[in-house]
């Protein structure tokens, strides 16, 4: 999954010709942020017709804050012309502006609530438990392909009401939406008709035969007094699946990830559990998975880069989150940083909205591999791979298993 | 101390209440308030500061009392 075709040359300097699916970003982007927050802060390129990258905090901050000058009508950098019209675009409300943009949240804000999402906690406990039962005998594991690409999957299709077993396709419509953003657009449109497709079905099925899950739950919404259009419900569901999967996956194999290649503070962990949420903040902060982006809607000047109407910029929170103006010992993983104001799950209107559900499969996901293997070192630091695209975590991970509690 | 809470710059990231559930609770749609209006106890002022500190939209702030 990590090496599609690459049409694009190798970038050379990054400053002027940056490229986030160049294979060096892909393998280790934190010494490019670096190194533009001093040279070139916002920095543009040439690809994907036309794209921007603020690397400083503060300019992200400010971006994601500023919906006059920017739109979030498209937030995957990719070569297509965007078709999305403003202020709803494709996958209401990460794709809407304001005003439209808060009826759309305020829609789906109680179901991620931190009471609502908490009630899952048993049930993630025990899929994490079965997927650990799985792993008996073996002394060498994948941490991303065994377990934790397994994991968000299960638990968003239980949410919305599709079947758990069709998690194989979710991750096929992921690879199609986020990892393959230089394929042709005739490649990626069919990819999304696929998509459109199987959830136009489960839609179908409840419209048939309401349950109690999400997708009934937004059928039976209104926005303006009048029901949630088919488009609307479809759009939300594919957001919700996309946005939920490979962005939690991500979390879960940084972490482990990061325990694997780390003697003293797995050892710390193994010992004080109570440290978990403290942790799971840092791995979030410093192994933040996801780079969203925007697209200038009016010409402005950020940090002295004129940035033209039309173009993308894409808004890397990773970035932000190593910003040593921001956070002391930036490129340090402190896992009891007691003071951390991470933008992991972005900042402004479209903050993550399922931070409550990512941050608690995070939590559990470590907790359960944590008590089933109190001690794993990275089998083949080499043989790691990182997802290519606006998501960034590892895609395979063998762990070797040094000890091991039974269920 | 008192803990104010900018509802303008909250975008309902919970990271307070997870932190404090006894100074801080969120509504429906995850929003926090305060749930202490008055002087802080003592013993959570650690706690209060955390708050503050953990805030990504910088949106909660502490008011020192002025009879101090």
């Amino acid at each position: 999954m990590n090496s599609p075709e690459r049409t694009m040359p190798p970038v050379v300097d990054w400053a002027t010709d940056f490229d986030h699916t160049d294979p060096v970003w892909v393998d280790n982007p934190f010494p490019i942020w670096d190194n533009l927050r001093k040279v070139c802060p916002v920095a543009h390129s040439d690809r994907f017709n036309g794209v921007y990258l603020p690397t400083r905090h503060e300019d992200i901050a400010a971006i994601a804050y500023d919906t006059e000058h920017f739109t979030s009508k498209a937030v995957v950098v990719s070569n297509n012309e965007v078709l999305a019209q403003a202020p709803i675009g494709g996958a209401p409300p990460i794709t809407s502006d304001p005003p439209f943009h808060q009826h759309a949240r305020k829609l789906l804000l109680p179901a991620f609530g931190p009471k609502v999402i908490e009630a899952l906690r048993p049930s993630v406990v025990a899929l994490c438990d079965s997927l650990l039962d799985k792993m008996e005998g073996r002394d060498v594991v994948d941490a991303a392909i065994d377990y934790a690409q397994h994991i968000p999957p299960a638990v968003i299709a239980r949410m919305l009401g599709v079947p758990e077993e069709d998690g194989d396709l979710f991750r096929e419509f992921i690879h199609n939406a986020l990892v393959n953003v230089a394929a042709s657009a005739e490649d990626r449109q069919a990819a999304f008709e696929k998509i459109d497709k199987y959830l136009d079905h489960h839609i179908q099925l409840h419209v048939e035969t309401p349950q109690d899950d999400l997708i009934s739950y937004l059928l039976n919404q209104e926005v303006f007094g009048q029901k949630l259009s088919h488009e609307h419900v479809r759009g939300t569901m594919a957001l919700l699946m996309i946005a939920g999967i490979d962005t939690t996956w991500s979390g879960i194999g940084a972490s482990i990830f990061h325990l694997a290649g780390n003697d003293a503070d797995r050892n710390r962990l193994a010992r004080e559990p109570e440290l978990l949420p403290t942790a799971i903040e840092e791995f979030l902060r410093a192994y933040a998975p996801v780079t969203m982006a925007r697209i200038v809607k009016e010409d402005v000047t950020i940090s002295g880069t004129e940035m033209k109407a039309g173009q993308w910029c894409l808004l890397p929170f990773p970035a932000a989150n190593r910003d040593p103006e921001q956070f002391v010992d930036a490129d340090q993983v402190i896992i009891d940083r007691a003071e951390n104001r991470h933008s992991a799950f972005g900042l402004g209107i479209h903050r993550c909205l399922g931070s409550n559900l990512a941050r608690l499969e995070m939590q559990v996901a470590v907790e359960r591999w944590m008590k089933r293997f109190p001690d794993f070192i990275l089998e083949d630091p080499t043989a790691v791979e990182w997802a290519q695209g606006q998501v960034r975590g590892p895609r395979v991970l063998p762990v070797r298993i040094l000890e091991r509690t039974t269920s | 101390m008192r803990i104010v809470i900018d509802a303008e710059k909250c975008q309902g990231h919970n990271r307070c209440y997870a932190i404090a559930p006894e100074l801080i609770d969120v509504d429906d749609l995850g929003m926090a308030f305060v749930l202490i209006d008055d002087e802080v106890p003592e013993a959570l002022e650690g706690k209060a500061r955390l708050v503050v500190a953990n805030c990504p939209e910088f949106a909660i702030s502490l008011e020192e009392s002025g009879n101090e």
